[in-house]
């Protein structure tokens, strides 16, 4: 605690810092992974392929990836950009897998009404069975953020600043204060995505009234790349 | 790419093969570090999973301590235990670090495999007179073995992925040669080791697979039901 109120302000910046580099891949985590997720939902013979393509991507440990994207783009190992693009490959193939799930789990009576009322093809995905799988939706990015947040710490081994400073200067001073100071800062910032998320989804998704099942369901299954 | 070129010749390279700390042994002391850390999972995760599954209570709980493992960053878990426990006993706190990363998974897969099991399949069990441990025993665990396969799967790349941060305290590992590179600034080293670690984690991923599907075969009808999600992937 005193390291902490004699630091404030370095946490306070590093905080910051963390969420800016958590917050583009975690949208971009979203949008990215409606279209494989669709693709593998919709067309039976894609569905194997795409999601054991994304599940593949979701196998590399996160320091090779830091490691082994730069030669590839042709970027800086110490570019912010190298931890941003990596976490957002890492939330498209989480997400992906959310997609195709949360619009297998939209109730097919639902869909067979909105074809009933003349709803047909994109019209009635955009919506009908996209909104209903808002909810399922919701729960996976909850999910990709807070993993998001916590990976992004091992960017701090290939020298991108973040919380995951804390961990390495502190290991280095040999001050466990230090270091359960950045623990606890990276679960703030965590918490800080996931309560966002369950706000912005009572303002966007007024329909979501309780979590769903399959929702509980993927909220376990996925585990983190570390 | 020309240092995709340089890091194949590391890999290949005579003295990556052959003396004392060679890439076998590293991949070895990794491989080591998984295993333990997955069996000690199992005897915690297995049994608290398959009561959590048996009796339905305890599932929010389950969803809690999943969400809030995914939270801590393991990084932060690592060095701060090793600064409690001393670097010299590091391995311990690896361990230590290790199991909690793998515990959510492998509780996970053993929970949602035995609930995912059709009541009517354990109705029609125990009405043919099976006790309530036969019925977990011989149905169930069975039957939610691919989902179990699943968590442990999961919990294995996790455990690869943070074992690949054991360098950093000292314990060896594939991540010395990222460690190292980074350091004394051997790109090659670095990117060859990243590539080890890569095909490590998938060549386990697809032993997994291999299990996971071994264990439908065997469940079964009622195995391939909850089995899609053992097979088509990590998450």
């Amino acid at each position: 605690m005193n390291w902490f109120l004699a630091n404030t302000g370095l946490v306070g910046d590093l905080m910051l810092q963390h969420a800016r580099l958590s917050v583009i891949p975690i949208v971009l985590g979203l949008v990215l992974a409606i279209p494989p997720g669709v693709l593998a939902w919709r067309w039976g013979w894609a569905r194997g392929p795409v999601l054991a393509a994304f599940g593949l991507l979701y196998t590399i440990p996160s320091l090779a990836l830091f490691v082994l994207l730069p030669p590839i783009l042709g970027i800086s190992f110490l570019s912010e950009l190298n931890v941003i693009i990596a976490m957002t490959i890492y939330a498209v193939a989480l997400m992906t897998r959310f997609v195709t799930d949360a619009l297998d789990a939209v109730d097919p009576a639902a869909r067979s009404s909105a074809t009933a009322m003349g709803y047909s093809g994109w019209s009635r995905f955009w919506a009908v069975e996209l909104p209903l799988a808002g909810p399922v939706l919701l729960a996976g990015l909850r999910v990709v953020a807070v993993s998001t947040v916590s990976m992004v710490t091992v960017g701090v081994l290939v020298g991108i600043r973040s919380l995951g400073f804390l961990f390495m200067d502190g290991l280095q001073r040999g001050n466990a204060a230090q270091i359960v100071t950045g623990i606890v800062a990276t679960v703030v910032v965590a918490l800080f995505f996931d309560l966002t998320l369950v706000l912005l989804g009572r303002i966007l998704l007024p329909w979501n009234r309780r979590t769903p099942r399959v929702a509980r369901r993927l909220a376990l299954r996925a585990g983190g790349a570390g | 790419m020309n240092l995709f070129h340089e890091a194949w010749l590391w890999l290949t390279a005579e003295e990556q093969w052959t003396g004392t700390a060679t890439l076998l042994s590293r991949t070895g002391e990794h491989l080591l570090y998984t295993l333990i850390a997955l069996a000690i999972s199992a005897v915690i995760a297995i049994p608290l999973g398959y009561l959590v599954g048996h009796t339905g209570r305890g599932k929010q709980l389950t969803v809690a301590v999943a969400g809030a493992g995914r939270a801590l960053p393991s990084l932060g878990l690592l060095t701060v235990l090793t600064l409690i426990v001393g670097i010299g006993d590091a391995l311990i706190a690896a361990t230590v670090v290790f199991v909690v990363l793998a515990v959510p998974s492998v509780l996970a897969g053993a929970y949602s495999g035995v609930e995912n099991v059709d009541h009517a399949v354990t109705d029609s069990a125990r009405a043919m007179g099976m006790t309530p441990w036969q019925v977990l025993l011989r149905v169930e665990a069975p039957l939610g073995l691919p989902l179990l396969i699943g968590g442990l799967r999961s919990a294995a790349l996790q455990v690869i992925a943070t074992a690949v941060l054991a360098a950093y305290v000292g314990l060896g590992g594939l991540g010395i040669y990222v460690q190292r590179g980074i350091a004394l600034r051997r790109y090659e080293e670095m990117l060859g080791g990243a590539i080890a670690i890569v095909i490590l984690a998938i060549v386990v991923d697809v032993f997994f697979a291999i299990l996971a599907r071994i264990a439908v075969r065997a469940a079964g009808h009622q195995g391939k039901l909850s089995a899609r999600a053992a097979t088509e992937g990590t998450p």
